[in-house]
């Protein structure tokens, strides 16, 4: 009597289950997207994926929150290699060429077909597709982008008698302010330095905020050749390693995530950092704070950008691909980019973005947004090449060998190039 | 009539063998397999796109010859283990000694030491983090009490790995006391009263009886350790990357950045190779060599 009654619940069931099956006939279409821990920004996103999915009946974008960008590319990368990768997934823009290299992503350009595509393909900021063409094709679709800024303790400025109002616009303005800046105890010890460059993780980016005011490239354009050991990028790293020497940058290496609190906790009176923790400093910053773009040297400023592009799979159906092409289009809409950049914090992809009146408001109400984006037409291409992570690490280590002085900067760099021309030499 | 006892006994087998199947599957599909798997892959290519994986022979371990880092990662590897061991193991031998005692609050000190086995690697990673940030850090705000000068522990290269050995053997000490605190309740206190008796230092009756009546536990607990060594990496993805300048880059970290960050799936199963043949024959050699200096009751 019992198992009657179970089986036949569980014949009910699964025709209640044929029966949803076959009249839904939606699409799915799984996206990655990488997120470290739950929170605001999954609220966010599953907020764009429903919005989308209303108005595109038949198609149901799903977001999977795969953990770090490093994390997510493992997964997109295992999952293509199987045979069922998702249609589309936020990567880093740097990681174009690995994705090329292994065949797993389409070229943007196939997809674009009406004239309002190509428009539409045209609208964003030049500085975010150098990351995202390569060889006359488009790989990645921008979305969550940065640039690298100045984050500045206006209180501190004061106190060292320095305009709290004018950030050092220049290499030598920056050094002069960062020995004012720096503070010491009865017994000598730091107390308060002056700047700090974070040097573990994104070493090679914060390298790019120094040469690329010095007006050096770290890559050609098609990533089959770096260029470590021009003078310029050595006497960039050197202004680094000097900056540490003169007592005025913490020694040795910094870490990465404890900079922002390094700058709460007034123990660094300028960081440099990505504008994603705009954000975070606005937030826990209990003092008057400032943010400028990176100081010129040679040329005037400029900055790497940074951040993720929408990639669309090779390996997924045909329809899946274009249904996710649809989802990265409408989510870049100028009313769509707007809304993402306040509720990240990421600069917004297009100048449209910044023409519309939710955006132009909340740059009035709160300035510091609207730098990243100023900072733009100085900007440059992230550092990115073939077997992009080996050549990235074979800099990062040079980068921390000179600032811990078991190198020379000459020296870190005449090695590094050495090393990447040898992971390189299949790609030219 | 005969035949029935062979045919009970082939029965008996064949009932063993299908209650075997389940686990054998599990383990051949999971274990095994892919450790032949990752013989033979070492052997070929890296496939890339279009690219398949072609016949390289000895390629991808004359590449690991001449890799800086893969040489540097055994070193660091070494000194973690040489140090992670017998600090983790005294100290366990130690804790469980102490809790072992009759004393006021023991259930709150076992816990106690007990508590960094159950957090998790990467949580742990994040408090130490701040340990040893450089200025306002725990671990500063203490030296600097005493007036030493401010250090930069975890950017540093001569006390990075230092650094990262020090949270192994905080996170595995307890662990290992546990073992050694079940042993040392199962062994007879009649011994403990008869050393009395006899008036046995403590010292004394800890060598020539508590010592040789835990061997086979240290023995257990050694295996752990050494493994441990060549497991425990979770922590250097927070505190350091493997830097400064590969500073703390230890082998199955490297291991990671050559198989998930540069995908070199070739040269990656060449090091797996490596990497399972020298923990497999340490194993064996610690069951079959110290296995007979054991003192079991």
């Amino acid at each position: 009597m019992q198992r009657k009654t179970f089986l036949k619940t569980l014949s009910a069931a699964a025709l209640a289950a044929c029966a949803t099956g076959a009249l839904a006939q939606t699409l799915e279409v799984p996206f990655y997207y990488p997120v470290a821990v739950g929170g605001p920004i999954t609220k966010v996103i599953d907020g764009y994926a429903e919005a989308f999915n209303k108005a595109h009946p038949g198609v149901k974008v799903t977001p999977i929150y795969a953990g770090t960008y490093q994390e997510t590319i493992v997964k997109a990368l295992t999952a293509h290699k199987s045979g069922k990768p998702p249609a589309t997934s936020v990567l880093l823009s740097t990681d174009m060429f690995t994705l090329i290299d292994e065949d797993a992503i389409a070229p943007i350009d196939d997809f674009v077909k009406t004239d309002a595509d190509k428009a539409w393909l045209k609208g964003f900021y030049p500085a975010f597709m150098a990351n995202s063409q390569t060889g006359g094709k488009t790989w990645g679709i921008p979305f969550q982008r940065s640039t690298v800024v100045m984050y500045y303790n206006k209180e501190a400025f004061k106190e060292a008698g320095l305009d709290p109002n004018k950030a050092p616009a220049n290499w030598k303005e920056l050094k002069e302010a960062a020995r004012k800046l720096t503070k010491k105890d009865a017994s000598g010890n730091v107390t308060q330095y002056g700047i700090q460059i974070p040097s573990t993780g994104f070493a090679y980016w914060m390298l790019q905020t120094l040469t690329t005011p010095n007006d050096v490239l770290l890559a050609n354009e098609a990533g089959t050749k770096v260029t470590f050991d021009n003078p310029k990028v050595i006497e960039a790293l050197d202004f680094w390693v000097n900056l540490a020497k003169d007592g005025v940058h913490p020694k040795g290496v910094v870490e990465w995530g404890t900079t922002p609190k390094d700058f709460f906790e007034k123990k660094a009176a300028i960081i440099i950092t990505t504008t994603g923790n705009l954000t975070n400093v606005k937030a826990n910053a209990k003092f008057d704070f400032g943010v400028a773009q990176i100081a010129g040297n040679v040329r005037k400023g400029g900055s790497p950008t940074g951040g993720g592009n929408f990639y669309i799979f090779k390996k997924a159906p045909k329809e899946q691909q274009q249904a996710a092409f649809e989802f990265a289009k409408w989510i870049t809409q100028p009313g769509n980019a707007a809304q993402w950049s306040m509720d990240s914090g990421y600069v917004a992809v297009s100048p449209a973005a910044y023409d519309t009146p939710a955006l132009k408001k909340y740059g009035q109400e709160f300035p510091p947004a609207l730098v990243a984006r100023d900072q733009l037409p100085v900007s440059v291409a992230e550092f990115s090449t073939h077997e992009n992570q080996r050549v990235t690490k074979v800099l990062n280590d040079a980068i921390q060998a000179a600032l811990n002085g078991t190198k020379t900067s000459a020296q870190a760099l005449k090695d590094a190039q050495r090393e990447a021309d040898r992971i390189l030499r299949s790609y030219k | 009539m005969n035949a029935s006892p062979n045919a009970g006994a082939s029965q008996r087998a064949v009932h063993a063998w299908l209650l075997l199947l389940p686990a054998l599957a599990l383990l051949v599909a999971f274990t095994h397999w892919p450790a032949v798997a990752t013989l033979i892959d070492s052997f070929f290519s890296t496939p890339r796109g279009a690219r398949p994986a072609e016949w390289v022979g000895l390629e991808n371990y004359a590449v690991m010859v001449d890799d800086p880092v893969f040489w540097q990662a055994v070193r660091n590897n070494l000194w973690f283990a040489g140090a992670t061991i017998p600090l983790s193991i005294g100290l366990a031998l130690l804790m469980a000694l102490w809790v072992n005692e009759r004393m006021a609050g023991r259930t709150l000190v076992r816990m106690a030491y007990f508590t960094p086995t159950v957090l998790p690697m990467i949580a742990v990673a994040n408090i130490w983090l701040f340990f040893y940030t450089p200025q306002y850090g725990l671990l500063e705000q203490f030296t600097g009490a005493l007036g030493m000068p401010s250090r930069n522990w975890l950017g540093d290269p001569s006390t990075a790995l230092a650094c990262v050995t020090v949270v192994a053997v905080w996170k595995e000490a307890g662990f290992f006391m546990i073992f050694y605190l079940a042993a040392l309740q199962t062994l007879n206190p009649s011994l403990k009263e008869a050393a009395a008796i006899e008036g046995a230092s403590r010292w004394y009756f800890f060598r020539r009886v508590q010592w040789p009546l835990l061997m086979p536990t240290t023995l257990f607990v050694l295996i752990n350790a050494v493994i441990n060594a060549f497991r425990l990496v979770d922590h250097i993805f927070i505190l350091t990357r493997g830097g400064p300048d590969n500073a703390t880059t230890l082998l199955l970290y490297h291991l990671y950045e050559v198989g998930f960050k540069f995908w070199d799936t070739g040269y990656a199963a060449a090091i797996t190779v490596v990497l399972v043949v020298v923990l497999a024959s340490v194993a064996l050699i610690q069951f079959f060599v110290l296995d007979k200096r054991v003192h079991y009751k």
